[in-house]
């Protein structure tokens, strides 16, 4: 700026000593002459606009340098996630599928230093205790059965990634770790990596989010339990257009091995999910969510001596149906949702194929804003035996001292094919710590 | 006649199907998580733009379910304008995920954080703990209760209007142009109206209204949340009746969505007028735009204020 100030100290200089030189030269042709001092003087303003522009143009760089830093605007329209890189968001802030905000200068702000490209992180723990009398299928007194840490980040302009691993009492495992492509032409979302597979609702859902301590008992008798299909695969989902509702179809593609449920003797046992979910607003409070599931892949009842003899294969066909109230204006005190899943197991094995059937129906109302009281009726044949029926009735009580704790008690009858009828008291805490991002709908 | 039925319906399946398409042609497609902004992005875009909110104005907003109609919102949006400062951190990241829609994604062309331009009150200092409630780290995200910021958001949303259809660049300007002295002359006229009450002392039920209180001059002594997020407990509700009546504070605001048995109490012991206070446009009918929200709020107060007779001492 300063070497600016000079060259235009020096043009107005040298055009005053050339100006008055015509002027001392008193000639005949004096017309000439005005009219060269003319076109001078207009030289000289045309000099010293454009010096000025020049410098007000510096200026205004020079403002926007030291003012705080702005949001992406300024920069020409960016018709895809390609022409974004250069500005990038900064996911430390970025909770969930995608973060607040956007500014890299919000976020990254030099006071964050290292910390910026840190992913959001956070433990959630919960404690099971069991009271009551189970010969069946007893759960310990008391449990950690299982912590989870979750590490989640934008990865790049065209990716996010999702890591949930499960500190149990017996070690650590992957429970989910997975990349999305959130913008992929064709309107997909495509994920790569190992996922809970979207066969029905609960099957998706981690431990934490379930409504109950435990998981209904067709999915421990079908669906694998806990652990439920879950594999190293991948996912493409597709939003169906249609003017009414919304309607939501996925494939994927998975290794084949999923606890007792799947398993892969040869590399192309892999298994396969299908899933269709359609979802209406019936009211601005009410909402119904459907959806229908379809799973093959090759079981483990066939092995002997470590080798697939049976080749046998199992299909599992769900249909699930949520209903949600939350009135608006109060929807931080009042809420229902009732939820059932069918499902039908068709599965090869050694004696005959076994047809088994299963389905839980359950209803939980919020009657205060940190109060949930629920109810779920339980109802299923074994995967390997379909005239076994097991059946259970459960009572919940929920309370959440904040958005990241709770407290729960479960009464759970269970009557078993097999043995006694269980009645228990379970309890459950869950605390967490951290950014968790939010859960899908 | 059955062929002919069948046409009939082809016909209207076609029609229904292509409709979307030709109009999101037509104008841009504006999707705001709050009504506040979708009432400012209106301002703007006029009819070159269609918008709409995703939250109701009666809603909490940091309580939004991220239901997938919103999902099929976002994918068929030019522009999203969200809040930020956290606001909808709990629910906007997946509804961002799932739209399968570049543009909206954080970051992307349409992309818009409100927040970027306005002034921001409250953003913590220091060390900050779960256990201060849900505290926003980058400060309390209820600044579109100034005029001033309203203006600033207005500035934003032109900005990035103009970016996506530069023949309509000056059109947007001078909406916003419009807009903003419209909301000067308004802004001189609702401190006027609120002048004789400065430094009135109220309480809040959440933090919903810092750049309001700062912008009219009131002064917030209290709130009936112990802290953010976190419900009234008896014991920080029987310490904040004896701060208001040692303070003498005749106004308690409430927000449209929060339970009004703990602010009745309050009232009832301390003679405070209990407000419904809309902080949002849509949060009760009257308010449907963002000056009629100024309107509503400042009379209110103003009527209440006259009847328990507070004035600035």
């Amino acid at each position: 700026m300063r070497n600016l100030g000079i060259a235009r100290a020096c043009v107005v200089a040298s055009a005053l000593l050339i100006a008055p030189a015509p002027l001392r030269a008193q000639t005949p042709d004096a017309q000439a002459m005005r009219q060269e001092i003319e076109q001078l003087r207009k030289e000289l303003d045309a000099l010293q606009k454009q010096y000025g522009d020049r410098l007000s143009a510096l200026e205004t760089k020079l403002d926007a340098v030291q003012a705080p830093p702005q949001q992406a605007d300024a920069k020409p329209p960016a018709p895809g996630p390609q022409e974004q890189q250069p500005t990038a968001p900064v996911p430390p802030g970025a909770e969930g599928a995608g973060g607040p905000g956007g500014a890299l200068p919000v976020y990254g702000g030099a006071s964050a230093g290292s910390k910026v490209f840190n992913p959001d992180m956070a433990v959630i723990g919960n404690f099971l205790g069991a009271a009551g009398h189970n010969t069946v299928n007893p759960a310990p007194a008391l449990a950690m059965p299982e912590t989870e840490a979750s590490f989640q980040a934008i990865v790049d302009p065209y990716a996010r990634a999702d890591f949930f691993l499960s500190f149990g009492e017996e070690g650590v495992d992957l429970e989910e770790g997975f990349i999305t492509f959130p913008a992929i032409p064709g309107g997909l979302l495509v994920r790569v990596g190992k996922m809970r597979a979207a066969f029905g609702k609960v099957n998706t859902l981690h431990n934490h989010v379930i409504p109950w301590s435990d998981r209904p008992i067709v999915i421990d008798n079908l669906l694998n339990g806990d652990e439920g299909i879950s594999d190293a695969g991948f996912s493409v989902a597709r939003l169906v257009p249609n003017p009414w509702f919304f309607l939501e179809a996925t494939g994927q593609v998975f290794r084949g091995d999923s606890g007792d449920l799947f398993h892969s003797s040869e590399r192309s046992d892999l298994s396969y999910v299908a899933h269709l979910r359609g979802y209406h607003d019936l009211t601005e409070n009410t909402n119904i969510d459907l959806g229908t599931s379809y799973s093959f892949g090759h079981n483990p009842s066939g092995i002997v001596d470590d080798v697939d003899l049976g080749r046998f294969t199992t299909q599992l066909y769900g249909v699930d149906a949520t209903l949600r109230w939350r009135p608006l204006q109060r929807s931080i005190y009042r809420s229902f949702v009732g939820r059932s899943e069918l499902i039908w197991s068709r599965r090869e094995q050694p004696e005959l194929q076994q047809g088994a059937f299963g389905y839980y129906i359950s209803g939980d109302y919020q009657f205060a804003r940190r109060w949930f009281g629920g109810v779920r009726y339980d109802r299923s044949s074994h995967a390997d035996d379909d005239t076994a029926h097991d059946s259970g009735q459960s009572l919940l009580l929920t309370y959440w001292p904040s958005e990241f704790s709770q407290v729960r008690g479960q009464y759970r009858r269970t009557k078993y094919a097999v043995g006694d009828t269980a009645n228990e008291f379970l309890f459950q805490f869950q605390f967490s710590i951290g950014a968790h991002g939010a859960h899908p709908f | 006649m059955k062929f002919r039925l069948s046409k009939t319906w082809l016909a209207l399946v076609a029609i229904a199907l292509a409709a979307p398409v030709a109009h999101a042609q037509d104008k841009l497609t504006v999707v705001t998580t709050t009504e506040d902004l979708a009432a400012i992005a209106r301002e703007v875009g006029g009819d070159r733009i269609t918008a709409e909110s995703i939250a109701r104005g009666y809603q909490d907003p940091h309580f939004v379910e991220a239901k997938p109609s919103f999902i099929l919102k976002l994918q068929k949006a030019d522009v999203l304008v969200a809040v930020g400062r956290e606001l909808e951190i709990g629910w906007l990241p997946p509804l961002i995920q799932q739209s399968r829609n570049a543009k909206v994604q954080v970051g992307g062309a349409g992309y818009i954080d409100a927040s970027q331009q306005a002034r921001i009150l409250e953003i913590p200092q220091g060390q900050i703990t779960r256990a201060m409630g849900d505290v926003h780290p980058l400060g309390n995200p209820h600044y579109w209760l100034d005029p001033e910021n309203g203006k600033a958001i207005a500035k934003e949303i032109s900005d990035k209007l103009a970016q996506l259809r530069p023949n309509d660049r000056s059109f947007f300007e001078q909406r916003l142009n419009d807009f903003t002295s419209r909301l000067t002359e308004a802004g001189k006229r609702w401190a006027s109206m609120m002048a004789p009450y400065k430094g009135t002392k109220v309480v809040t039920y959440h933090r919903s209204f810092p750049n309001f209180a700062e912008r009219f001059g009131l002064d917030v002594i209290g709130y009936v949340e112990p802290r953010p997020g976190i419900p009234p407990s008896p014991q920080h509700t029987l310490d904040l009746i004896n701060e208001m009546k040692r303070q003498n504070v005749k106004v308690v605001m409430v927000e449209p969505y929060f339970d009004l048995k703990t602010p009745n109490a309050i009232g009832r012991a301390t003679g405070a007028e209990i407000l419904v206070v809309p902080p949002s446009v849509g949060g009760v009918k009257e308010v449907a735009d963002y000056f009629k929200l100024f309107d509503y709020d400042i009379n209110l107060l103003i009527g209440a204020l006259k009847k328990v007779g507070t004035q600035a001492q």
